[in-house]
């Protein structure tokens, strides 16, 4: 049962009918996987360890840079240099020590994402290149996994949930990725800095969402934003009998690295 | 003809139907080859575009690649 401690911090979320004491044990047994510690992850990692989503997992191999800070309002000016998974991880247990945090200091690939996301009830996708975001739709789709998916650029943001073999999936849309640097990335095309807090948050509410069983999951359309117009629109989608993972006939049943999609900084990453 | 783009109203001068390829011209689509295409619903093959009309009524939605996070 609960400490008196953790009666007086889950308050607000125990006295909300939607959530209460059962609600609050759910999300202490929960599990959520954030890929990425960056823009995205940033509010994602400090909402569900405020929320006391009890076991986390963040990936990332990059470290802290002056111009993450911006934007990436988990890392500090002091953090600069430091892995990007150990800051988010220390400001992580400040917030609620009840949250126990696994880092991943590396970058998903085919070779690892089945063992990392294996373990978890949810996963976020915080990244920012598309190999990492299709490879995400194609590790969680064959694992069975749900997940939300991010993307931001500029002004503009967009955010779907995905429940494998219930609603579309990243690939019933866009089917490949673009050819690389078709498509300009956040630091060649920039991106205000509130941007992927509030896609972030949303991606948040949809893991506590799945995992307190409550409400309606952004399944089944995209939810697209404007900041500079503040207009939000949501795209009603249906599953695509085509998509190459989860259509009829699907041509990808193993996780493949999109090497296509890799940009230069990416190649320079790795 | 009239038609709903991205929640819009939108007009075509002067035809009662285009192919899909068309209306990305018609329409100036920014990044028009990169384009998803979304059709009453249904997300359109681009291989399709040539032999995909649209008409009077229709509801075309164009979705774009979204790729920053960080």
């Amino acid at each position: 049962m609960f400490s008196e401690e953790q009666i007086q911090r889950y308050s607000r979320h125990i006295i909300l009918k939607e959530v209460g004491g059962k609600g609050q044990k759910r999300l202490l047994d929960g599990k959520v996987l954030i890929i990425g510690a960056g823009g995205l992850g940033a509010p994602i990692a400090l909402y569900l360890a405020a929320a006391g989503v009890g076991t986390i997992g963040i990936a990332d191999a990059d470290e802290v840079d002056l111009s993450n800070l911006q934007r990436q309002v988990i890392h500090f000016t002091p953090d600069v240099g430091k892995l990007k998974v150990e800051s988010a991880r220390e400001k992580m247990v400040a917030i609620n020590p009840d949250v126990s945090v696994r880092t991943y200091a590396e970058w998903v690939s085919a070779a690892n994402i089945g063992a990392i996301i294996a373990d978890y009830d949810f996963v976020i996708d915080g990244t920012d290149n598309f190999a990492a975001k299709f490879l995400i739709n194609d590790a969680c789709v064959l694992a069975g996994k749900p997940y939300s998916h991010g993307g931001i650029l500029q002004f503009d943001g967009q955010t779907m949930t995905v429940v494998p073999g219930a609603s579309p999936c990243y690939r019933c849309i866009f089917p490949a990725p673009p050819p690389k640097d078709a498509i300009p990335s956040c630091s060649q095309a920039g991106v205000i800095g509130v941007l992927p807090g509030v896609i972030g948050t949303i991606q948040a509410t949809e893991a506590l969402k799945f995992l307190l069983k409550k409400g309606d999951l952004l399944t089944g359309r995209l939810l697209t934003y404007s900041a500079l117009r503040m207009k939000f629109r949501e795209v009603p989608l249906r599953r695509n009998a085509n998509c190459p993972v989860c259509g009829d006939n699907p041509t990808i049943t193993e996780a493949v690295d999109e090497l296509d999609a890799l940009n230069v900084c990416d190649l320079e990453r790795k | 003809m009239d038609l709903t783009v991205n929640g819009k109203p939108a007009t075509i001068d002067g035809k009662e139907a285009v192919n899909v390829t068309t209306l990305l011209v018609e329409l100036k689509v920014p990044q028009a080859e990169y384009v998803t295409v979304e059709l009453n619903g249904e997300i359109l093959l681009r291989g399709d575009f040539d032999t995909t009309q649209v008409r009077e009524g229709d509801g075309v939605e164009f979705l774009y690649f979204m790729g920053g996070g960080n």
